[in-house]
């Protein structure tokens, strides 16, 4: 029962906090473009914005969706459903901090708790395989979808994508395998916890520095990979708008159309994590907590209040004066949540998973600006002729070097 | 809990096996068997082979049936055309197909009456540990043996298609 009310509670917010992400990092992403090109980006709706998520999932909600005479009616309605389960589900395993210890409680008389869990719905001893495995199956929305659209394009984009995603998952296994060689286990949690602790004081035990064999390598491998996987520029090919029109989406509109971006930002969302949680240490801080990492997030946050404060007391636009003070006052908030004592255990983990998780994202924001799209014969040469045999070399080095080592 | 989840996903397995003959389109015919595919795994997890049941998915139902899929929707291959089915097969077959189910089935439950968690030769558990270790010590000649014999296979499929190609 105890159990069951927990996950409960846990899937709830867990599905509302990923949900409303999933929306704001479509923000983040055109933002984020707009001003790597000098532009303004969505400004109209809400300050800077910020309410663009909600008129866009308002629009995609209340438009009418067209079924094309032409389609598999089966497939084509289901294919836009699996992608986004598949994607969806692999959350559930990412561990975002450590565990939760809540504290036991009396009302009206009855004794709650105290309760202790951990802040992913489910630690599975195969963790790491059984995203890999869901990723393999996200390729069928795809491809069902652009055959089940009975369109060239459509055909010619879910054709491409599943070529590339199985061609890629092979130096993306090899590249996950390397780092499992130090860590020695399969589950995300332990994964994380054997990057604990400091060099010298102060340089990480990150698998990226990792001793006898620093995963770098894996580390840039899997990003290339994880980059086609998710179809994302510069391995976008499946839906190249000038050669595809859209792609394996291009039959689709409203809430099914919105599946399919969900499912690829969810995508992104756990491959960034799984790279945080295998390369990049998972919870664990930059720089050890006596050399002060528990002040930076309070500092950074308080630097935002400050920063909003400011431009609240001079505004530039008329309503500047009413929203930025109240958004200084939650920045103000969240600085004491993670100065204060009691919540500092429990918040810093997620600030430090947060902050990596944010920074990969933002990478993969940044190459989108900025990098042209490869040419399709080039991107299937690049990951069997360079990308495969430069993973199984980096395999080889890093089991070497354990070997010797242990 | 168990028996009640074997008892779904073995149902699940079972039509969906069913279903791979029945359908008329092959896309439709690939999606059961991936199906069949999945909720093997989860059988597979339900014995206490947890790694197994993983490579199951990656390696069948994410892999080979994406080739699979891949192949049929590159030849667009169209709903089968249904020819009269012959008598004789309907009144012999589904017989014989009885038999042959209820032998199995007997046979099994005389030959291994223990069921318990997955076992393999001399080693128990389908751990990733269990299993590697067994790979590398016990079946270290067997495991080398069909490697090279997948090798051969991979070096005949790209001969075969370099002929195509000339």
């Amino acid at each position: 029962m105890e159990f069951l009310v927990i996950t409960g509670v846990k899937l709830a917010l867990i599905l509302f906090i990923f949900m409303t992400a999933l929306a704001y990092l479509q923000w983040v992403e055109r933002k984020v473009i707009a001003h790597v090109q000098v532009r303004m980006g969505p400004s109209r709706v809400g300050p800077h914005g910020l309410l663009q998520p909600l008129a866009d999932v308002i629009k995609l909600i209340t438009k009418e969706g067209v079924l094309p005479p032409h389609v598999n009616k089966f497939y084509y309605l289901a294919a836009p459903f699996f992608a986004v389960f598949m994607a969806l589900i692999s959350i559930s395993i990412i561990p975002f901090g450590t565990d939760i210890t809540i504290p036991a409680m009396t009302i009206g008389g009855t004794t709650f708790g105290p309760y202790r869990t951990m802040m992913e719905l489910a630690d599975i001893n195969v963790g790491i395989l059984l995203v890999l495995a869901l990723s393999s199956m996200g390729v069928y929305g795809i491809a069902l979808a652009g055959w089940s659209s009975n369109n060239k394009y459509a055909l010619l984009g879910g054709l491409r994508s599943s070529a590339q995603m199985i061609s890629y998952e092979l130096p993306l296994s090899l590249a996950i395998a390397a780092p499992l060689l130090t860590a020695g286990s399969l589950s995300l949690r332990t994964i994380a916890d054997t990057q604990q602790g400091f060099y010298l004081g102060f340089i990480p035990h990150w698998a990226i520095f990792q001793f006898p064999a620093p995963q770098i390598f894996s580390f840039i491998i899997f990003m290339i990979a994880a980059f086609a996987e998710t179809n994302r520029i510069p391995f976008d090919l499946p839906e190249a708008e000038n050669e595809l029109v859209a792609g394996f989406h291009v039959e689709y509109s409203s809430m099914s159309f919105a599946a399919f971006f969900m499912a690829e930002y969810a995508n992104m969302v756990t491959v960034c994590s799984v790279a945080t949680l295998l390369f990049l240490g998972g919870w664990h801080p930059l720089f050890p907590a006596s050399l002060g990492s528990n002040f930076i997030a309070p500092l950074l946050l308080a630097g935002c209040g400050a920063v909003c404060l400011y431009h609240g007391l001079h505004p530039a636009r008329p309503f500047d004066r009413y929203t930025l003070p109240a958004f200084a006052v939650i920045f103000f908030g969240l600085a004491g949540l993670m100065a204060f004592p009691p919540t500092v255990p429990i918040l810093m983990p997620i600030f430090w998973f947060l902050a990596k998780l944010l920074f990969l994202l933002f990478l993969f924001v940044w190459i989108r600006a900025t990098l042209p799209r490869f040419r399709y014969d080039q991107l299937m040469g690049f990951a069997w002729k360079f990308l495969f045999p430069v993973a199984l070399v980096n395999l080889l080095i890093t089991g070497f070097l354990v070997a010797l080592a242990s | 809990m168990d028996p009640l989840f074997f008892l779904l996903f073995a149902f699940i397995t079972v039509a969906c096996g069913v279903n791979v003959v029945l359908q008329k389109h092959p896309i439709s015919s690939a999606l059961s068997l991936v199906a069949v595919m999945a909720s093997l795994a989860v059988l597979y997890l339900l014995l206490g082979a947890e790694f197994l049941a993983m490579a199951q998915m990656i390696v069948y139902a994410g892999a080979i049936m994406v080739l699979f899929v891949f192949v049929i929707m590159l030849l667009n291959a169209g709903t089968e055309a249904t020819r009269g089915r012959s008598w004789t097969a309907t009144i012999f077959g589904i017989p014989a197909i009885l038999i042959l189910i209820g032998a199995l089935a007997y046979f099994m439950q005389t030959g291994m009456p223990q069921l318990g968690s997955v076992k393999f030769g001399d080693f128990r558990g389908g751990g990733a540990y269990q299993v590697g270790y067994a790979l590398f010590t016990e079946y270290l000649l067997p495991f080398e043996v069909t490697s090279v014999l997948i090798l051969i296979a991979i070096v005949g499929a790209i001969v075969l298609a370099r002929k195509e190609l000339d």
